[in-house]
């Protein structure tokens, strides 16, 4: 049996390069590439991340909250809330000054509860943009 | 905070171009690129809006 040559793990950058970067992604949308000097792309990614987490408020959407239930429901509402918590300060903010909506049938309270879950999820591609930058990978 | 009301579509619409602005930001090395990529991801999502729209108009009778 021939073996394949396994290429050669690429060491894991220290995380004081990136952490401070993700770290303020993270809380506030476009701040990992605002510090990093890239202002257009952090403003573009902050308006786009706030328009939609706004636009969720305004429709009324829910904040999911970690449920019990079968396989589907766990992931839905986990996943959410994680999502949800991504978001960073603007989620912070909205359940600081008590937004607590409850889940309501119709459309756009719907359409609501996928805009706040989808701005983090935003969040997190902008997240990742900011480490490839901070590691080097992108310029 | 004042409440709004989307249409299906408005709202779509909407989703589609925050979706596409991230898209085309992280993805693409050049301005240009991200530029394309952001259009193109933009015009995808209204393509896909219109099909998914006029097959569950078709498919409801």
């Amino acid at each position: 049996m021939s073996s394949k040559p396994t290429k050669p793990k690429e060491p894991v950058p220290p995380l004081n390069v990136w952490g401070p970067a993700v770290a303020l992604a993270w809380f506030v949308p476009g701040g990992g590439h605002f510090l990093l000097k890239r202002y257009g792309r952090a403003g573009l990614l902050l308006g786009a991340v706030l328009v939609m987490f706004l636009f969720g408020l305004m429709m009324r959407g829910e904040f999911l909250k970690p449920q019990a239930g079968d396989l589907l429901t766990i992931v839905m509402y986990y996943g959410g809330f994680v999502c949800n918590v991504l978001t960073g300060v603007p989620y912070m903010i909205a359940v600081w000054f008590g937004y607590a909506q409850p889940d309501m049938a119709g459309a756009v309270h719907d359409y609501g509860t996928k805009f706040l879950v989808t701005a983090g999820l935003l969040n997190v591609l902008a997240m990742v943009d900011a480490y490839e930058i901070a590691i080097g990978k992108k310029s | 905070m004042p409440k709004v009301t989307l249409s299906h579509f408005e709202a779509a619409l909407l989703f589609s171009l925050c979706a596409s602005l991230v898209l085309g930001v992280v993805t693409k090395r050049t301005d240009r690129e991200r530029l394309k990529y952001g259009a193109y991801c933009f015009a995808w999502f209204v393509v896909v809006l219109f099909g998914l729209g006029w097959l569950m108009y078709l498919g409801h009778g």
